[in-house]
């Protein structure tokens, strides 16, 4: 059997009881937005029809949920297996990230009951960014789960299944890096459909490219980041020697991100656009500093060997592709009219309701499923 | 580490360059060719200087289309909740009269000291975004006649179209748990019974002129080129129909018709007194969007080639780096190659 075993404490804890309680709070507004409608909880309007329900919890929390595919692209395809411990705790960070995007897109829609028209071939529309993105990002929660199907096989001993299952694994493996590549891509592509409304600073040609590398170095960061946060909170051995070796590879990629996108700012002669004053290129400017964090702390030798600068260059790079998101389909973008949006306290209790679930689930899972690998859990 | 790793690291690291290669060369082909107009498409001019205001339109339209009252809440006070009173486009409205106004706004159509009116509705665009978007094909565009349609049977709520729209037309209810997508449809239930859309029927001076585009187009063109001050009938309804025209002078229009080139190109346009950007009609690019996206689609996903090719190889290589015993998914045996 695998190396991974389930981390023995306890499952409730101040913290979970906090979360729990959080999770509550936002499922009371999600009940408020299907009595009264989106507009009596959320603050989207005709300007801004998408909001942090879709921008955090989808566009944001998939990227978030891109460990699995990192971990995969690194592990199968480039056959670094000496990551393969990471590789479970990042399918299962992937696993709710995608899950919960995809409960999430359910409520977000304003005819939800209609959402199996989506598979209805004659409904379809194949040019529609959008039909790619949801058939893809479907495929892929049903691909997550059967990668992570091992932990349960062996939770309940059946290994039958689980060898059985492990011959096959390489198709869901391979899949496991297409999907992702395919519909990370697409929610760049989603807004070139925005033109003159989406500010030169954000939109390219490249937005696909850049939305998937990007994906890439926030699946590598997540992975990093949960690996301090659990090892740190339960005590437990440090990956830090695997981390240090993997951050290196994520320098170089964070790197070519920033080249790729400075190269067409200057090739699309858009750089003088960064230097308007606005709020939206001061956080122009943030994005790119916490993107530049990355490679300064991860390409050199003193910054790979020290885990708090490892540490803080992860959540730079998280911060940093979070932000970009944010930027490329909110803050950007000027809509037709003169409306504004900021989150209202209800729409953000029920994002950060999802944020919540999503970390409680990964909390019970670890805890109770083989995830974490064996000699870290019975430290 | 050993050579083996590093040529199955070299292997998969050569196979995303192909990949990026691919995709080089997709971005030099990337914008689709634009869609020409159907030779029987319809199309409405609306001419903002023969416009008088009277929001005749905007009632017609509601009853027309069975839409509730739409009343702002700063007005509601006011006008004791009683007068449909939209300031813009809504999922309760989906059309309405705004006006420009500048200075003591003394003469109508001049920009300086004068005002004037503009109409805000579906523009019916020969390329539309909301139908390229539109993922469960809710929004189509009639094949003969060009009309933009939503049906609500269809759609899922997701406002792709909202989002997308260049014109800001298409709106989403959101103060209905069960709302819908509102967009100007050109009444197509009533070109189906042979009738005309309600704001051109109802329109007193032929401000609002329905009729088959290429008629329009050539209406446009007389009016053009035509002295400001000369007397002309301005047709009403439908043009090269049998009602009464209003007779009137050529007024002095600003250059160009909105619509023209317009996100590619739209069946409704307009000519005004007043730039139309004071009108507040949006300064869209002139190419359509849904060039581009599709263009970008349909070059990464044309037959799924790019797809398939990039499995077979992920899928090679992920089974060479999987052992075959089923042991385990990792790829090595217990304590690693390294």
């Amino acid at each position: 059997m695998s190396d991974a075993a389930p981390l023995q404490r306890k499952l409730i804890t101040p913290t979970t009881l906090v979360l729990a309680t959080l999770t509550l709070i936002g499922f009371y507004f999600l009940a408020q937005r299907f009595m009264y409608g989106l507009g009596a909880v959320a603050n989207i309007n005709s300007g801004y029809p998408w909001g942090i329900w879709v921008v955090v919890d989808v566009i944001i929390g998939t990227a978030f949920g891109c460990g699995g595919f990192a971990m995969a692209l690194l592990v199968y395809i480039f056959n670094r297996s000496a990551y393969h411990p990471l590789m479970r705790p990042a399918l299962l960070s992937g696993l709710f990230g995608y899950t919960l995007g995809g409960v999430a897109v359910i409520f977000d829609l304003g005819r939800y009951w209609h959402f199996y028209n989506l598979l209805v071939p004659s409904r379809a529309h194949p040019d529609s960014v959008m039909l790619e993105v949801a058939l893809c990002v479907m495929a892929y929660v049903v691909v997550l789960w059967i990668e992570f199907a091992p932990a349960f096989l062996e939770r309940f001993g059946l290994s039958g299944a689980r060898r059985g299952l492990g011959s096959w694994m390489w198709v869901f493996s391979a899949l496991g890096v297409l999907l992702p590549t395919m519909h990370q891509s697409s929610l760049g592509s989603m807004i070139l459909v925005m033109g003159y409304k989406l500010s030169p600073l954000w939109f390219t040609e490249w937005l696909p490219a850049l939305f998937v590398i990007s994906a890439l170095t926030m699946g590598y960061a997540i992975v990093m980041f949960e690996a301090t946060v659990v090892s740190k909170t339960f005590g437990l051995p440090s990956e830090q020697a695997l981390i240090a070796k993997m951050s290196k590879v994520v320098g170089w990629i964070t790197m070519a991100w920033l080249v790729l996108r400075w190269g067409d700012l200057f090739a699309r002669g858009a750089v003088p656009a960064a230097f308007v004053p606005s709020v939206r290129v001061l956080l122009f400017w943030v994005e790119n500093a916490l993107f530049l964090t990355a490679p300064a702390v991860f390409l050199c030798p003193a910054g790979r060997a020290s885990q708090r600068a490892s540490f803080l260059a992860a959540v730079a790079l998280l911060l940093g592709g979070s932000l970009y998101r944010l930027d490329a389909y909110i803050i950007g973008y000027a809509p037709v009219a003169n409306w504004t949006y900021f989150p209202s306290a209800s729409e953000l209790m029920v994002s950060i309701g999802m944020i919540s679930l999503e970390v409680l689930l990964y909390l019970i899972f670890i805890k109770t499923l083989p995830v974490l690998h064996r000699d870290a859990a019975h430290a | 580490m050993s050579e083996v790793d590093r040529r199955d690291f070299l292997k998969g690291a050569g196979f995303a360059a192909a990949a990026a290669v691919v995709s080089t060369e997709a971005s030099a082909a990337l914008v689709r060719p634009p869609k020409q107009m159907s030779p029987d498409a319809m199309g409405m001019l609306y001419d903002s200087t023969l416009c008088i205001g009277c929001k005749a339109c905007m009632s017609a339209c509601k009853a027309a289309n069975d839409m509730p009252r739409d009343i702002p809440p700063d007005l509601r006070k006011w006008n004791e909740n009683t007068w449909d009173s939209p300031e813009d486009l809504s999922g309760r409205t989906l059309n309405v009269i705004k006006v420009y106004r500048n200075g003591a706004a003394e003469h109508k159509d001049q920009e300086i000291d004068g005002y004037a009116f503009v109409k805000r509705h579906c523009l019916h665009c020969v390329d539309p975004s909301c139908v390229s978007v539109c993922p469960v094909s809710a929004m189509q565009k009639d094949p003969v006649t060009g009309v933009v349609t939503h049906n609500p049977d269809a759609c899922i709520g997701c406002r792709y179209c909202v989002y997308g729209c260049p014109f800001g037309v298409p709106q989403y209810d959101f103060t209905n748990p069960f709302g819908k997508i509102a967009k100007c449809q050109f009444c197509n239930h009533l070109q189906k019974q042979g009738k005309i859309p309600a704001c051109c029927d109802v329109c007193p001076t032929g401000a609002s002129l329905f009729g088959k585009f290429s008629d329009l187009q050539h209406e446009i063109e007389r009016r053009l080129s035509l002295a400001p001050g000369t007397p002309y009938e301005f047709p009403r309804g439908k043009l090269g129909g049998d009602r009464l025209p209003n007779p009137a002078t050529i007024p002095t229009y600003v250059k160009g018709i909105y619509g023209e080139h317009e996100a590619g190109s739209t069946q409704v346009r307009y000519l005004a007194g007043v730039p139309f950007a004071k009108l507040g009609l949006p300064q869209v690019g002139l190419v359509s969007p849904a060039r581009v996206t599709e263009g970008m689609q349909h070059t990464l996903y044309h037959w799924l080639i790019a797809p398939i090719v990039a499995f077979v190889g992920f899928a090679i290589l992920a089974r060479r780096n999987t052992p075959r015993n089923g042991d385990d998914e990792s790829p090595t045996s217990k304590g690693g190659r390294q």
